[in-house]
């Protein structure tokens, strides 16, 4: 992808103590693509998309946005130069309005001092066309989130980061919770976050929603980078067999097949 | 990818008009004022001819309620943002003596004690606030153990200087403080004098009106409800309160200052309380370390009455306010009846198992698909 990356990690390492959480990683997103994150449990992405969203700071190595050089003190900051991360289950208040957390932190207020009060005509608006432009239907903003589906609830997270400015999306497992059918939804939605021009990384160790979506895979194994692979050049198969998932899934099914064999021998045993 | 054509919806046609029903179950505060209304009922007539709805009468009651909703509006503003203060009881005592301690043994101007009571609370209240954020641990605990901490200290501080654990003479330094007259007396008494003069209330034999206003803890409390209930509805820190109470972590990720809106809130309660006492050292004229004993829980049972959820972020203070009239009118309507005031905590205690019941069932029904 021609252009300056938006996000880039240039030989990033994170230690805790003595512990190596994450070793030379490079990774970059660039405006309308989704770079998918995968690896296995404890391959080290949570400590990478801290160190993205200005969580952690790198022990060592460099994190760019948009070709200058950065140093997050704070998620704050990361905000404010246009990353949004979206946790998976905490993003939201169920018992408030889908406007107000729609809102949250960030409330749009109108007159000054102590008579600044909240545009609730404004925000209600706003939440609506918002998740209008995503393909659900809010009738009344006023509902409590916890009316809302878990892919519904994913989808007002990523629309509020969108909404305020954010250029590159960090989506932390958004759909590993989720049904077949929300799944699709918040992929749907990734897509079109793409073709609007943000970059997005994709967190997961789900290669089945990665795959569909995925511009690029960066996989993680054990806190190092195995390289970054474009779509084109790797199958759905190559990457899952990279995942340390790959390894295991073979050994599972000679197994099970040992298994069916065992049994096939032995039809007395139950 | 083809952009959807999207037409910006206006008001949505397919809307139904929410029933009104519907509209109002959603509110927080429904049961307290449905329960309000019912023992307004019961006591119109069971106690109709006894003299409590007589001006004397609804003035009296609403005193009690307006001591104990300067309370439950804080504490129901706590609640909503997720935490408990028991210590608002010895608040109210320690504050008493902070303000009758000065003033009548040391000689300080009363104003210069009030300032300093709302300055201790402050500093309680940050106390309670910063404990509770920065260790993790529950604030039913902490604030439990500086519930008997400021009652310790309020009666060993107050034994060791006068002798005794009540101080009077507050009255007399009272007379021509101006500070004091926010606090104390009644409010709109050239309109109530009118009102005597023009027959519309009655008149005592002196020819001055029955009430001769209206108390300032009536006024505090309708202010105080009004400022709490604006706040959380209409403004950016109302919904950082039910974000705090509703999920801290998640009002942390989005940027919310949520040690900031907690230890605010804890001050806000201790304030609360010193209000409130502020208020009976004016009226009593005295100062007794044993004032407030309990409160801690009545105001927590107005809190629970008017909505709010024990686990924090939902409520309101409004709800607050109708779960305190109740408490009021039934406290003085059992005496008005004539019914032994024993029965009065058994009512209460029924009534706060009913209104948990009901709000745990309303949460249900706030996030359940329409």
């Amino acid at each position: 992808m021609a252009g300056q990356p938006l996000a880039e990690l240039r030989d990033a390492s994170k230690f805790f103590g003595s512990v190596i959480a994450l070793k030379d990683i490079s990774m970059a997103v660039s405006a309308g693509e989704v770079m998918c994150l995968l690896g296995d449990n404890g391959a080290g992405k949570s400590t990478l998309i801290k160190i993205l969203s200005g969580v952690h700071a790198p022990s060592a190595g460099h994190m760019l946005v948009e070709g200058r050089e950065v140093r997050f003190k704070s998620p704050r900051e990361a905000l404010d130069a246009g990353i949004a991360t979206v946790y998976q289950d905490l993003a939201m208040v169920p018992l408030m309005s889908i406007t107000r957390n729609f809102f949250m932190g960030r409330e749009p207020t109108r007159g000054s001092g102590v008579l600044s009060r909240l545009d609730t005509a404004f925000a209600d608006r706003v939440a609506r066309e918002e998740m209008h432009k995503i393909g659900i239907d809010v009738r009344d903003p006023t509902q409590a989130v916890g009316t809302l589906s878990g892919g519904e609830r994913q989808c007002v997270a990523i629309a509020r980061a969108v909404y305020f400015g954010a250029k590159v999306l960090i989506l932390d497992e958004p759909t590993s919770a989720l049904g077949v059918s929300q799944a699709s939804m918040v992929l749907r939605y990734i897509a079109q976050a793409r073709a609007r021009g943000l970059g997005v990384i994709f967190i997961t160790h789900n290669v089945h929603h990665a795959y569909p979506v995925a511009d690029a895979f960066t996989l993680l194994n054990r806190g190092r980078s195995l390289g970054t692979f474009r779509k084109e050049e790797v199958s759905r198969e190559e990457v899952l067999n990279m995942m340390a998932g790959g390894k295991e899934l073979d050994q599972l099914t000679a197994e099970l097949e040992e298994f069916s064999r065992a049994d096939g021998a032995s039809p007395q045993g139950t | 990818m083809a952009e959807q054509t999207v037409s910006a919806p206006g008001a949505d046609e397919r809307l139904l008009k929410t029933p009104l029903s519907r509209k109002l179950l959603n509110r927080p505060e429904l049961g307290a004022v449905a329960g309000a209304v019912l023992v307004f009922f019961f006591f119109g007539i069971v106690a109709g001819d006894s003299g409590m709805f007589s001006l004397k009468g609804i003035v009296n009651f609403l005193e009690v309620s307006a001591l104990l909703g300067i309370l439950a509006i804080a504490v129901s503003l706590l609640m909503i943002g997720g935490e408990f203060d028991l210590s608002v009881g010895s608040m109210i005592g320690a504050a008493g003596v902070v303000i009758a301690i000065p003033a009548v043994q040391f000689g300080w101007p009363l104003w210069l004690c009030i300032v300093l009571a709302f300055g201790v609370a402050a500093a309680v209240g940050y106390a309670n606030g910063m404990i509770t954020v920065k260790t993790g641990l529950p604030s039913f605990i902490v604030t439990l153990a500086v519930l008997f901490i400021l009652r310790g200290l309020t009666i060993g501080a107050t034994r060791l200087i006068t002798g005794r654990t009540q101080v009077s003479g507050i009255r007399d330094v009272a007379r021509d403080d101006w500070l004091a007259a926010i606090f104390g007396g009644d409010a709109f008494t050239g309109l109530f004098a009118w009102m005597a003069e023009a027959g519309i209330i009655e008149k005592r034999m002196d020819g001055l009106p029955v009430v001769p206003g209206v108390p300032m803890s009536i006024v505090w409390f309708v202010i105080l409800g009004t400022l709490a209930t604006w706040l959380l509805l209409r403004t950016s820190f109302g919904n950082w309160i039910f974000a705090c109470g509703g999920d801290k972590i998640a009002a942390r990720n989005v940027g919310v200052p949520v040690t900031r809106v907690k230890v605010l809130l804890f001050i806000f309660t201790a304030c609360a309380a010193t209000l409130v006492a502020t208020i009976q050292v004016l009226d009593a004229g005295s100062a007794d370390t044993n004032r407030g004993l309990l409160k801690e829980f009545e105001a927590i049972i107005a809190a629970v009455i008017g909505g709010c959820l024990l686990t924090g972020g939902y409520g309101s203070a409004i709800g607050a306010m109708f779960g305190a009239i109740i408490f009021g009118t039934v406290q003085m309507g059992i005496f008005y009846t004539g019914v032994n005031t024993d029965w009065f905590k058994v009512f209460l205690g029924v009534m706060l198992l009913i209104a948990v019941l009901f709000n745990s069932y309303i949460r249900k029904k706030v996030t359940e698909a329409r």
